[in-house]
């Protein structure tokens, strides 16, 4: 089944308190070799059939409406997976 | 004994023209009940809406209450705020009915976009449970009538994610409006921009704010010191302006 994949990330400026506590978790189990943390997010959106361009513009728009909030958050990828 | 005519109350108001007054319950929805009680207690009639209707069934305003709507999936009133039962919030406020979004529902209201910024993780990680001062800073909103300028008031807080942020030109733009309703005061407890606890939209008619005034409208129930009841000029002040027409 092909998809579209949609990535959301806080904004550079926007305080990610999520990823400062996983960045101190790491640091704590010894992962000591990485900076600040930035935790975002990852959609698969199941598509039937072919990813048209229409299908994609569908995608980018529910990203930018409904699964990002531009306040705080960028959409950084909106892209087609095919089938393996 | 003779009987003296006296002024009605404004609850006593309030019952005599029937105001109606609706609370929006979605799935996950905690504190509708206490919004009702205080919607009841300020004399108004509390309607139980239900995210699935479509319209508003005749009620004077809206009050969107706390909880943990939708499980706060996707990120907090993000999928309330295209809740069925929204189109007609939006389309009501729109119009100049008076809605106030308590916590989540100040969260709705800004997914929604009936008010600017977004609310994020307190800056510290740790979900705050407190009674919290705030400042009234603007008493020409339909929630905020019967309080004073720059009174001081003691509510519960209770939240996770109740970071208030916006852009610099949003914050100034607010601040320039008058726009900013509450401000934290003594301690910002979530990392609040700014120290804003809550805001209005340009007319005035919809307030969104973290805090909670539905519980603080009955003695002995709401925060010991201050006497407890400091919530209770919310609803008062809807019923005022409502009756009033």
């Amino acid at each position: 089944m092909a998809s579209v994949v949609v990535e959301v990330m806080p904004k550079p400026e926007i305080l990610d308190p999520q990823g400062k506590a996983i960045s101190g978790g790491m640091s704590r189990l010894g992962f000591t070799g990485f900076g600040e943390v930035r935790q975002g997010k990852r959609f698969e959106l199941e598509v039937e059939g072919e990813v048209t361009d229409e299908v994609l513009a569908q995608a980018r728009e529910a990203a930018e409406k409904l699964l990002s909030n531009p306040v705080i958050e960028n959409v950084v990828a909106v892209r087609a997976v095919e089938e393996a | 004994m003779t009987a003296v005519a006296t002024e009605p109350t404004i609850a006593e108001a309030g019952a005599e023209s029937g105001v109606s007054i609706g609370v929006v319950t979605f799935p996950g929805t905690l504190d509708d009940r206490d919004a009702a009680r205080a919607v009841r207690l300020a004399g108004a009639k509390p309607v139980n809406l239900w995210h699935a209707d479509s319209t508003l069934a005749g009620v004077d305003g809206v009050i969107l209450p706390g909880g943990f709507s939708y499980g706060d999936y996707l990120r907090c009133g993000a999928i309330a705020g295209f809740a069925p039962i929204m189109d007609a919030v939006v389309s009501a406020a729109n119009a100049g009915m008076p809605v106030l979004g308590i916590c989540n529902g100040f969260q709705i209201l800004c997914e929604s976009h009936l008010l600017p910024g977004a609310l994020i993780r307190n800056d510290h990680q740790h979900f705050v449970c407190r009674d919290q001062e705030l400042v009234v800073e603007n008493t020409n909103t339909a929630w905020t009538g019967d309080y004073s300028q720059g009174q001081t008031i003691r509510i519960p807080l209770k939240n996770g994610e109740g970071g208030f942020v916006a852009t610099d030109e949003v914050l100034d733009e607010l601040e320039g409006s008058g726009r900013v309703v509450f401000r934290y005061q003594g301690l910002n407890p979530n990392g609040s921009l700014r120290d804003i606890a809550g805001i209005t939209n340009e007319a005035g008619n919809v307030v969104g704010l973290m805090p909670h005034p539905e519980h603080a409208v009955e003695a002995g129930f709401g925060p010991e010191d201050g006497g407890g009841i400091d919530g209770q000029g919310f609803f008062s002040s809807a019923v005022r302006t409502l009756v009033r027409g």
